[in-house]
């Protein structure tokens, strides 16, 4: 399947990395990606390096504890999300590598605090599409 | 100190919500206004740029309707677009041109018209400012970028829902006697605690108002200004940064990394110092981001922003007065016309044409007008 698949809407279905991004999804990790020449870690992943233009990339797990940098909870969805509410939008840093995401919807704001441990699991949606979500750790 | 460019003319259309007529009709009245300010006519205009986030309009390529309609071809134009700063954006393009010596003088028009669409559809483009393939699927928006910013400053500084407030409470005594400004009532701190929460800690009130508007400068080289105009305002630094689109890209969510690189060019050009600034104009999109403007542009240390609300020093007598003309919270923000807007408030400071918002003996002025969450910075300092 390709990058359709991937969150709860996806405005894009083409990119070099989408397909083996959502395959990695389905098996349940959750992936950036590594230069393999000079060694730069990208999530959301790259499929070519900015930092010394090398198209060799490795996938990288994302996994363990990280850091929430910040969140917020929405309480008015934008066209499409508006019967989703509410959700809350995060920023988590995994050891430098930063993740762009939902909590899970069972989470209350109550529980969160910037600075505080979070986690990221795979996720499929009812609709079968897939994505990760954060969890307090 | 760079004296090399003029603004000679600024005009503004009121900010309103719907607007009753055509993108075409609302940007005639920023420009009729910009031209008569200058007193000059169409043909004596060399290049025109046009300011919008094009995804509001129904029209494909305005410039080419805009330089029709406003009488000026067959003179060049260009389309400028850098979402909510396109209209800045487009004072650089021509204070460029204009250093360069290839058009003098140049009209910057801004405009934009939100009503054309819905507010649900208006929060989705918008939130389509951000990047779409990995933050748009998660329900993305604006209000809820900037939460997480103040979510950030809160954490990090211990700034608070009330501090947020003030600033609301300042915008509001200021859009009530700012006759172009969409939003005309004055608000309360409780009003502003108790609005509806949009996105965590941002409430209703916490957010601009949308309108429809437009905006328009008039730019041309010290020499051709001295010839035209008895009240040159002089573009005396500018500086314009970027930062990553996507948010896993920034080094902190408390402050804009773009404004702080266009501030700092901006000053440097200049020669000036933030204690040098009489008045300012800030892109205060929700109230979070004036607070971090306060400290991007250095009128307050590093967390020390909420300080400056709380004793009052960003109204008209304090040390720093900040949006005296309702800013983008109660004036309203039609995105490609806010930055023209911003630039036209600071020029009629500095001539001493204000009136009720005059800040007394202003000189030296500031424009502080960001694009997206933080994507694109622009910094003017302008003086007499």
């Amino acid at each position: 399947m390709g990058f359709e698949k991937f969150g709860q809407i996806s405005f894009t279905a083409q990119s070099k990395v989408g397909d083996d991004f959502v395959d990695y999804l389905e098996k349940g990790e959750l992936r950036g990606t590594k230069c393999t020449k000079c060694g730069t870690t990208f999530f959301p992943p790259c499929a070519e390096c900015s930092n010394c233009l090398s198209e060799e990339m490795e996938w990288i797990k994302i996994e363990g504890t990280g850091n929430l940098i910040s969140f917020t909870e929405v309480n008015y969805g934008p066209t499409g999300f508006e019967n989703d509410v509410p959700y809350i939008l995060a920023l988590v840093d995994f050891d430098g590598v930063k993740v762009f995401g939902r909590f899970s919807k069972d989470v209350s704001t109550e529980k969160l605090a910037v600075g505080a441990s979070a986690k990221a699991e795979t996720v499929t949606y009812e609709d079968g599409q897939v994505g990760y979500q954060f969890l307090p750790a | 100190m760079s004296k090399d460019v003029a603004i000679i003319g600024v005009g503004q259309s009121a900010f309103v919500r719907g607007y009753e007529g055509s993108i075409r009709e609302l940007a005639f009245e920023a420009y009729s206004e910009a031209m008569k300010d200058a007193g000059i006519t169409s043909k004596d205009i060399e290049a025109s740029v046009i300011g919008s986030a094009p995804e509001y309009d129904k029209q494909r390529s305005p410039s080419g309707l805009m330089a029709e309609y406003l009488g000026l071809n067959p003179q060049p134009t260009f389309n400028v677009e850098s979402v909510c700063s396109s209209s800045t954006t487009g004072l650089w393009l021509a204070y460029s041109m204009i250093k360069a010596g290839l058009y003098d003088p140049v009209v910057v028009l801004g405009f934009q018209k939100m009503s054309e669409i819905t507010s649900a559809d208006s929060q989705e483009r918008m939130g389509r400012g951000a990047d779409i393939m990995w933050e748009s699927p998660f329900g993305t928006m604006m209000p809820a970028y900037y939460a997480m910013h103040a979510q950030g400053h809160f954490a990090r500084y211990g700034t608070t829902e009330e501090d947020l407030a003030l600033i609301r409470v300042k915008a509001t005594s200021y859009g009530k006697i700012n006759e172009k400004a969409v939003y005309r009532k004055e608000l309360t701190v409780e009003q502003c605690l108790e609005s509806a929460v949009v996105a965590s800690p941002l409430k209703v009130f916490d957010c601009c108002a949308n309108a429809d508007g437009s905006s328009c400068m008039i730019l041309a080289s010290a020499d051709k200004a001295k010839e035209i105009s008895s009240k040159p305002v002089y573009v005396l630094g500018i500086g314009s940064g970027t930062a990553s689109l996507t948010m896993t890209g920034r080094n902190t969510l408390y402050g804009l990394d773009c404004a702080k690189v266009a501030a700092k060019e901006a000053y440097e050009m200049a020669g000036l110092t933030p204690q040098d600034i009489d008045v300012a104009e800030v892109h205060d999109c929700f109230t979070i981001a004036e607070m971090m403007a306060y400290e991007n542009l250095g009128f307050a240390e590093p967390g020390k922003g909420a300080e400056l609300i709380r004793n009052r020093e960003t109204y008209i007598g304090g040390k720093i007065p900040v949006n005296v003309d309702g800013g983008l919270l109660s004036k309203g923000h039609p995105i490609g016309a806010t930055g023209g807007s911003q630039v036209r408030t600071i020029v009629l400071q500095l001539r001493g044409e204000a009136g009720d918002m005059q800040v007394p003996g202003a000189e030296i002025g500031l424009v502080h007008n960001i694009g997206g969450v933080g994507i694109y910075g622009n910094v003017i300092i302008l003086g007499r």
